[in-house]
């Protein structure tokens, strides 16, 4: 019998709400506000609340998907990558860098969030970068 | 007080009673339920004050039902405050929990925690650890209805409309545990409207409540908007008390009124 809870990070946008993620033999039962975490002081949105939810749901994308013929089909991740990597350069060559933007999210650290303004700055070659919080 | 509820648990898992105890413990900086089970170190183990007396409340008996609907055939030891008692014995009429499957340890709140928490009865019937400290008057619901009816009226109208519907009151709150919720039933709450419906929403909630409530003030806690819930519920626990006689967990073996079937009462 294992119960744990885990200290973490609200993965649904930018104010960083602490929760512990209740588990119990290695699935997540719950989430439990954390009452002396400074943000938060024990509170949470409905997202928070139900931030457990998603990790174990049966329609989470486990695999990249692609689609063939009309049909979205499961493909490797190095295929997935080569035809994205492909179709911006074409895209790229074919009306300039300023024709791609990117979106960042809030579910990603800050550290992934820099590197995907980095990508499309010094990769791509674009200013064309924002983010999910805005929608 | 914690060395003897370290000493109460050390004996309960040593003699083997209990599968584990439920309680709360240190970490990163913060305190969080715990499960100690035998061989674990109890040097971790907190009472639930961190920086003051009771900051560090946790809804124990929730992961209590959570770790007991998996593992029904043992015994689990819990910490309990009074509040939290009066949770067992209301979850136990509930048959949410079996008494002989659980095994309290209880402690006394400070009289500070007590007056914070305008709590009625701040230590539980069987006290491991602590000093009882008095009961506190409820002077704010009195403060309430000493308001005239149309003040009132728009007092609440003001605080529900500060919801956002994180439904945090219910998730925190060791007396729900249904698996269907009347406050998502489509035909009583709009799903994804705000501002909440004015007053179903926390008059639905508020008569659930009303012969379940042990007043132990989690929701109010963990309300983003701070909207005064505890009083609502306080006042449907004192009509139920008024008209029949009935606190949610004070009796260990008594049922609710709400749950009984026959004639009306006499007054």
């Amino acid at each position: 019998m294992e119960y744990r809870n885990t200290l973490t990070t609200c993965t649904y946008c930018g104010c960083g709400c602490n929760l512990f993620l209740e588990s119990l033999d290695g699935r997540l039962t719950g989430t439990i506000p954390c009452k002396t975490f400074p943000v938060n002081e024990g509170k949470l949105c409905i997202k928070g609340w139900n931030v457990h939810q998603f990790v174990q749901s049966e329609k989470r994308l486990k695999k990249p998907l692609m689609r063939k013929n009309g049909e979205l089909t499961e493909v490797s991740w190095d295929e997935a990558l080569d035809f994205a990597a492909s179709k911006l350069k074409e895209i790229k060559q074919a009306n300039g860098s300023d024709s791609v933007g990117f979106c960042a999210s809030a579910k990603m650290t800050n550290e992934e969030n820099y590197l995907m303004q980095k990508f499309a700055r010094a990769g791509i070659g674009t200013n064309n970068i924002d983010h999910c919080a805005r929608l | 007080m914690i060395d003897r509820v370290k000493e109460k648990i050390n004996e309960l898992l040593s003699a083997g009673s209990v599968k584990g105890v439920i309680a709360l413990a240190h970490a990163k900086g913060h305190v969080t339920p715990c499960l100690f089970q035998k061989g674990d170190g109890l040097q971790g183990l907190s009472l639930g004050d961190l920086q003051t007396s009771g900051d560090a409340r946790y809804p124990l008996n929730k992961v209590l039902i959570t770790i007991a609907r998996q593992y029904p055939d043992d015994v689990f030891g819990i910490l309990v405050r009074g509040c939290d008692e009066r949770g067992l014995y209301t979850l136990y009429r509930l048959n949410q929990l079996e008494p002989d499957k659980v095994v309290p340890i209880g402690i006394c709140c400070s009289q500070s925690l007590a007056l914070e928490c305008e709590c009625k009865k701040p230590y539980p019937d069987e006290i491991v650890a602590g000093e009882k400290s008095e009961g506190v008057l409820q002077k704010h619901l009195q403060d309430l209805e000493e308001m005239d009816l149309t003040k009132r009226f728009s007092f609440w109208k003001d605080q529900f409309l500060k919801c956002v519907k994180c439904y945090g009151c219910r998730d925190i709150c060791p007396m729900c545990f249904c698996k269907e919720c009347t406050l998502e039933c489509d035909d009583l709450v709009s799903k994804g409207n705000l501002p909440v419906d004015i007053p179903v929403f926390h008059l639905t909630r508020a008569m659930h409540m009303a012969d379940r409530c042990i007043d132990c003030g989690l929701c109010e806690e963990a309300c983003p908007s701070d909207i005064p819930l505890r009083l609502l519920y306080k006042k449907t626990a004192g009509i139920m008390n008024t008209e029949f006689g009935y606190t949610s967990g004070i009796n260990k073996n008594e049922k609710s009124p709400l749950s009984l079937l026959g004639p009306a009462p006499e007054k």
